[in-house]
């Protein structure tokens, strides 16, 4: 029987983190043209296109005909913020073992800064939110949300400030050896909690960065990625999984990731301690800690005790992170953090990230991601990769 | 302190009507009795289409809360409040320093305008005599 399995065989992240002057349609087909090229494929191999709300006008189908896709026979534009094209990842795999599609295309690209949006989701009218009916009082501002998430794991826990700290000096310690991060000076734990505070818990250095920006990403066949002259990626397992605040417990300090992750490692057939390299979606220094107490890379409420005294960074700590700066350094385009958590991922499993980064066994790789708030609703989803 | 004001749907003006009489209002459902907020036709615990309004006692506990110190809302303390009737909402604190907050203290509903002049649900603690 062959061989089921879909591997990433191009991956593009377009270098922009502010772009006012090209539109969010050719920063998709610039970052699908980057991955194809990476793959050693074309256009005309594509026959499943993978997008968010972030692509403009209608979608997929406004960007098959922009970008000039004509052999698609499979689409998914699945909405799930900036965890959308971790599960388009695992919705491709399921295509192409389904033999819906040989070729997958996943594009991500947005301009908030360029195009002056602000903190919003392109394409996506957080006004209609059926709970904002039911409130007011507060403008919809995601550090309000997470601070409060902070501030009750920190209650819970014991948490602090300084774990909290070590988040973000882990992720510039690997953003110095990034030229495109926005933010490449190393910061300490005193920089950190000494930067100015923006929602208690949370200071500014506690706050990813807004960008510009996108990726792409090609997900094929078997057989078709033993062709192509790229390091084998396989997608090894996959999950996703919702959180809602209506629970029969109202409890902030975990997220879906308990599911999401679960799912992927059982699928995946491995365990947290096998996983080498973690990509995790980090919108703020609390959102990784959370993430990886869901994952089982440590029990719940020991995620600032694992984070701290440099354990994220590469070279030094158990789980090196995010080693391209990840949003808390590099960049968070669109306001969707997925898709740079992806490449980051197969650079690693490739064993193409940046030498001072790089792990030395990336035999198997994590990207995780969460959608939506921790505070409310959101979609986790979680991708294994494995090097061949 | 201006609030912004709610982004009302059909089902949500007797809500608001009520917050302009002084009341905070709940959804309980008739087949599971739970109550809910925020309020909603069809029950998120069982799915049941039999729900009613239901008066809140509007005590209830800090949950978490922040306070926001810069950009929009500079100053206001968005809070997680549990009601004594179970649901957790955001609402957000009014008059009392928030420096003195801390989790699980106790807290009143106190209704004030936002923009448009509509009445929205906060919370003020009580001291340790129960009194606002």
């Amino acid at each position: 029987m062959a061989d089921a399995s879909a591997y990433v065989v191009g991956i593009y992240e377009h270098p922009t983190r502010h772009a006012p002057d090209i539109s969010t349609a050719q920063l998709h087909f610039e970052v699908a043209c980057g991955a194809l090229q990476d793959a050693g494929l074309t256009l005309d191999d594509v026959d499943g296109y993978f997008c968010a709300s972030d692509a403009p006008g209608m979608g997929g189908v406004t960007m098959a005909e922009y970008m000039g896709l004509r052999n698609i026979r499979y689409t998914d534009t699945t909405e799930t913020g900036g965890s959308a094209y971790l599960v388009h990842v695992n919705h491709a795999a399921a295509a192409i073992a389904a033999g819906k599609c040989d070729v997958a295309l996943i594009t991500m690209a947005d301009r908030p800064m360029g195009a002056k949006q602000g903190l919003g989701l392109g394409g996506v009218d957080l006004s209609a939110l059926p709970d904002l009916a039911y409130s007011g009082a507060f403008p919809p501002m995601p550090v309000a949300g997470y601070a409060t998430v902070a501030k009750r794991h920190m209650y819970e826990f014991g948490t602090t400030s300084e774990q909290m700290a070590w988040v973000k000096v882990a992720a510039s310690h690997h953003a110095q050896h990034n030229p495109h991060a926005m933010l490449r000076d190393v910061v300490t734990v005193d920089e950190v909690i000494g930067s100015p505070m923006v929602a208690d818990p949370l200071r500014r250095l506690d706050c990813c960065v807004v960008s510009d920006g996108g990726g792409a990403i090609v997900l094929a066949r078997a057989d078709i990625a033993r062709r192509l002259n790229r390091p084998l990626v396989k997608v090894k397992g996959g999950g996703e999984a919702f959180k809602h605040r209506c629970n029969e417990t109202f409890d902030l300090t975990y997220s879906a990731g308990v599911w999401s992750g679960a799912a992927a490692f059982a699928e995946a057939g491995i365990t947290p301690a096998d996983i080498r390299y973690a990509s995790i979606y980090d919108s703020f220094t609390i959102t990784v800690i959370i993430q990886l107490e869901d994952l089982g890379f440590c029990a719940k409420g020991e995620g600032g005790k694992f984070v701290a005294d440099g354990n994220l960074i590469s070279g030094v700590g158990r789980l090196p992170f995010n080693t391209d700066g990840g949003g808390l350094c590099s960049n968070h385009p669109g306001n969707r953090g997925g898709m740079p958590k992806l490449l980051e991922a197969v650079r690693q499993a490739r064993g193409e990230a940046h030498p001072a980064v790089q792990v030395p066994d990336h035999s198997l790789v994590l990207a995780h991601g969460t959608g939506g708030s921790l505070a409310s609703y959101h979609v986790s989803a979680t991708v294994i990769l494995e090097a061949e | 302190m201006t609030f912004s004001s709610p982004i009302p749907v059909p089902e949500s003006e007797h809500y608001w009507q009520a917050a302009n009489d002084g009341v905070l209002l709940l959804k309980q459902c008739a087949s599971c009795t739970r109550t809910f907020h925020y309020p909603r036709a069809i029950c998120p615990h069982c799915m049941s289409r039999e729900t009613h309004w239901v008066e809140a006692s509007g005590l209830g506990t800090v949950y978490s809360f922040t306070v926001i110190r810069r950009g929009p809302g500079t100053g206001t303390a968005p809070a997680f409040i549990t009601l004594d009737e179970g649901p957790t909402l955001m609402a957000g604190l009014i008059d009392c320093d928030p420096e003195d907050v801390k989790i699980g203290d106790r807290v009143r509903v106190q209704f004030a305008p936002s923009q448009n002049g509509q009445m929205i649900p906060l919370f003020t603690t009580l001291n340790e005599s129960g009194n606002a």
